[in-house]
């Protein structure tokens, strides 16, 4: 059947997490793969929770909508208790443990990446930062896409092409990317 | 309007759906703001003013369907959009542009109902779209999207259906295909309608005979004439039945579904027929006229269920086209709860079940 994979990416409203799933939706465009970007909408607002789903795929793609995920990219504690029991056996999740306790989560190993999301992006100089090393530690541990694709499309989904902005973002996803190590190629 | 080179780009199933309107040449589009819509206007207030068009938004959805009524009379391609609420407000315009015999383009982008509901998905507003809605013996052509790229393409056969037919045509879709986002591409062809109402539309009566554009009938026999020649419009209507089939080569079990659940259901027969279950898909396109010669078909040599985001209306549809040879089971997922792969493996192998000790009865 070829490539395919879905991830769901929930936090707070202001995490920038639908940002992310456009980003990886452009990045599996660009790439010539069939996509599919579903956010949830509508009555979300900053600080309520936001999530969207995005379904990548070298064959046309049925449903946008996924019950069970093959990966996760969690932002927070809420989006933690609601995704992680839906998480397929053997997927992968990233969680920001800035804001998330270590002790909730199911697997400390296989699959599973926690990253000091908040503080990383801190130390980079832009707390706002933290979904884009979120992203890059999706994108090296499910290694679906190419980080170069990634920040290739990153203008395009952010509508802004000011250098100093991307660079920043781009070192902010390498951060994450690093900060993966070994561990998740267990997972692929 | 110029042609251009053909672009893909990722956006909403709203957004394909006014870029088709753009595409098509839509000269006029009103709008009032609902959730899950509202990104229709949002678009067509930038864009269509830039390319020489007029958006207005209106006092409301009833002036909004008024409007194009009054545009379609002048023979200019116009279109208005809402969501379930504001489609029931639009009925009374609807039953009138059908009367008057004005092409018009209507997209409906659904929500939970009934009432206000909510703003999740839903599939409630089948009956509404295909049996009519407003008062008397009319029906719309009713295009049903499953994908951003079909809003695209559909946007622009229902202008071409609405004038080919003098008639107002429906796109309906729900919350999911108007928020999704998908790449689409963009196909700009040089359309010249300049012609197209040249023979009816109001456009100034000078050195040729005036004409009358109404849907009173008052004369001894004249509403009857009018209702025969409607009637006779909508059979001829039926040429432009049009759907999808899915893994239907060797299928046994047929499902039968629409919109967003026709391609959730097609994940549905993927993981199924990773199992060995020759499932097949056929998803309606047209939803007036219902593609029943071809279900019929179909139903020879498979079993049927029907699902849809809702207490099951197009069911009832799909029983018609097969009676005296079939039947279909139904499995709906109450609007307000979003539809799901995986709840729809049961209800399908159930009827795959039954369907296997049918065929095991025959050979005894």
């Amino acid at each position: 059947m070829g490539l395919y994979t879905d991830v769901i990416i929930a936090g707070f409203g202001g995490q920038g997490v639908l940002l992310v799933g456009n980003v990886l939706a452009y990045a599996a465009m660009k790439k010539g793969l069939q996509v599919t970007y579903m956010p949830v909408y509508g009555v979300e607002m900053r600080g309520g929770t936001a999530n969207c789903t995005v379904v990548i795929s070298e064959q046309e793609i049925g449903s946008p909508l996924v019950m069970y995920p093959q990966s996760l990219i969690i932002m927070n504690q809420p989006s933690l208790e609601k995704f992680q029991p839906r998480l397929r056996e053997g997927g992968i999740q990233i969680v920001n443990t800035s804001i998330v306790p270590h002790s909730m989560l199911k697997s400390q190993t296989n699959g599973c990446v926690p990253l000091p999301a908040n503080n990383m992006a801190n130390e980079l100089g832009n707390p706002k930062m933290a979904n884009m090393v979120v992203l890059g530690a999706w994108v090296k541990a499910t290694g679906v896409l190419d980080l170069e694709e990634i920040k290739e499309v990153l203008p395009l989904a952010l509508g802004k092409s000011d250098k100093r902005i991307i660079e920043a973002n781009h070192r902010a996803m390498q951060a994450g990317a690093d900060g993966v190590g070994d561990l998740a190629h267990s997972g692929k | 309007m110029n042609a251009q080179s053909d672009t893909v780009s990722l956006i909403k199933g709203n957004e394909a759906i006014a870029k088709g309107a753009l595409a098509a040449g839509c000269q006029c589009y009103f709008a009032y703001p609902i959730t899950p819509q509202s990104d229709i206007p949002e678009y067509l207030s930038g864009e269509l003013p830039r390319q020489g068009g007029e958006f207005i938004q209106a006092e409301s959805e009833i002036g909004a369907i008024n409007m194009l009524l009054g545009v379609a009379a002048c023979g200019k391609r116009a279109m208005t959009s809402s969501s379930s609420p504001g489609i029931s407000l639009k009925q009374e315009g609807i039953s009138y542009l059908a009367g008057s015999e004005l092409p018009g383009v209507i997209v409906n982008i659904t929500r939970g109902s009934p009432g206000l509901g909510s703003i999740d998905p839903s599939q409630g507003d089948y009956y509404q779209a295909t049996r009519g809605g407003g008062h008397g013996d009319y029906r719309m052509l009713v295009l049903a999207p499953s994908t951003c790229q079909e809003a695209y393409d559909l946007t622009i056969r229902a202008f071409d259906l609405a004038f080919a037919y003098r008639n107002p045509v429906m796109i309906l879709g729900d919350a999911i295909l108007g928020q999704m986002k998908e790449p689409v591409l963009e196909r700009r062809e040089t359309v010249d309608t300049s012609q197209e109402a040249s023979e009816w539309a109001l456009s100034g009566a000078k050195d040729r005979p005036r004409r009358l554009i109404k849907s009173l009938y008052l004369a001894d026999g004249a509403l009857a004439e009018h209702n025969e020649r409607l009637q006779a419009k909508y059979q001829e209507m039926h040429k432009e039945q049009d759907w999808e089939e899915f893994a239907t080569q060797d299928s046994q079990v047929l499902v039968v579904a629409f919109g967003s659940v026709g391609r959730i259901a097609k994940s549905a027969i993927r993981m199924l027929r990773g199992q060995g279950y020759r499932i097949g898909l056929f998803r309606p396109v047209t939803l007036y006229p219902f593609p029943s010669e071809r279900l019929r078909e179909l139903a020879k040599n498979n079993s049927l269920i029907t699902i849809e985001n809702n207490a099951g209306q197009m069911v009832d549809d799909v029983r018609l086209a097969v009676r005296n040879v079939s039947d279909s089971a139904f499995h709906g997922v109450m609007p307000g709860k979003l539809p799901s792969a995986e709840d729809f493996l049961t209800p399908i192998l159930h009827v795959w079940e039954q369907n296997s000790q049918i065929a095991q009865a025959a050979e005894r």
